[in-house]
């Protein structure tokens, strides 16, 4: 099925946005890479280890002809770090795009919504391509959209934690509102909560954890990306209307009596 | 000299280039991003910008990360 996500112009054959953190190896995180299908993946700016240069980078196991690179604010909490960040981001990486992350809350991870308008507007002014992380506030995500993302970014449960949607329905009224593709990021345990989030109408998932934890990130991997087609398919299909009793599915007539 | 380098006091011969930065500490300059004073510095630029006593100088790559890692 030919049916790519487009963001700002850009087009990716896989609506699954994948991370770069927690894997037990650079190799198996490149091999989850390759199961999940993702052709964009999220990377953290840090400083570089001046004592220890013998580590080996990240960009080593990147194919970064077919995978383009969304790096991330990971860690900041206010607009300034964060726009100091994203700028560096986009040295490091040739890449104007980034994921705007701006932390209000150590304990839960939940985003400084106020700091983040703050840091999107000044991003966007500097021709960012900015996908701001948020919470699943339908009126937020619409700021956010008016002050020039690209593509919106609602939690479905804190970063980590694994839990699923927890508000199916303000992602469905977020996403009736919006203009610019929506991509759940954060809350994805595992593959029925990936399939979920299509089916609310998301535009893509974006997630990390929920791979690089599993007892197999690989076969969660692809797991992952047949559970955002498998969703993405019945949202485009329109699925059957719920109805409070049985209907049957065979015909009534001609049954032996 | 002294300069911060990524928050740590650093001794280095100087005054010098970011270029010259970058080979004395072994870093491959494709890879990272470079902030000088608080002004992220292009890399047509390293050759001839000057970092000089007391400079304050990030340097950054990229490393595995989703959200808040």
């Amino acid at each position: 099925m030919n049916d790519p996500l487009i963001i700002a112009g850009r087009v990716f054959a896989s609506r699954l946005i994948v991370g770069t953190g927690k894997y037990s190896s650079f190799s198996v995180m490149q091999e989850a890479h390759l199961a999940s299908g993702a052709d964009m993946v999220t990377v953290a700016v840090r400083r570089v280890n001046i004592s220890d240069r013998s580590k080996e980078s990240l960009l080593d196991y990147i194919d970064t002809d077919r995978i383009a690179l969304l790096p991330n604010t990971a860690g900041c909490y206010t607009a300034d770090d964060a726009v100091r960040t994203a700028r560096l981001g986009r040295e490091a990486g040739l890449s104007n795009w980034v994921k705007l992350e701006v932390i209000g809350d150590e304990k839960t991870l939940f985003p400084d919504n106020e700091e983040l308008l703050v840091a999107t507007r000044i991003l966007v002014k500097e021709g960012f391509i900015v996908l701001p992380y948020t919470t699943d506030d339908p009126v937020v995500c619409r700021k956010l959209e008016d002050a020039g993302a690209a593509a919106v970014m609602p939690l479905g449960a804190p970063i980590g934690s694994g839990l699923g949607i927890q508000n199916a329905n303000n992602i469905r009224i977020i996403k009736e509102a919006a203009r610019v593709p929506i991509i759940l990021d954060a809350g994805v345990g595992t593959a029925s909560d990936a399939t979920i989030a299509m089916e609310l109408g998301a535009d893509g998932v974006l997630m990390n954890t929920a791979i690089a934890e599993a007892k197999d990130p690989i076969a969660m991997a692809e797991a992952m990306k047949l559970a955002v087609q498998a969703g993405r398919l019945a949202y485009l299909a329109g699925r059957m209307g719920k109805k409070m009793y049985a209907s049957a599915s065979s015909p009534l007539a001609g049954i032996i009596r | 000299m002294t300069i911060i380098l990524n928050g740590d006091p650093v001794e280095v011969a100087g005054p010098l280039t970011v270029t010259a930065l970058l080979t004395h500490l072994g870093v491959d300059p494709r890879r990272v991003a470079v902030e000088h004073n608080l002004t992220v510095i292009k890399r047509a630029l390293y050759d001839s910008t000057q970092i000089a006593d007391g400079d304050q100088v990030e340097i950054v790559n990229f490393v595995g990360g989703g959200s808040h890692t």
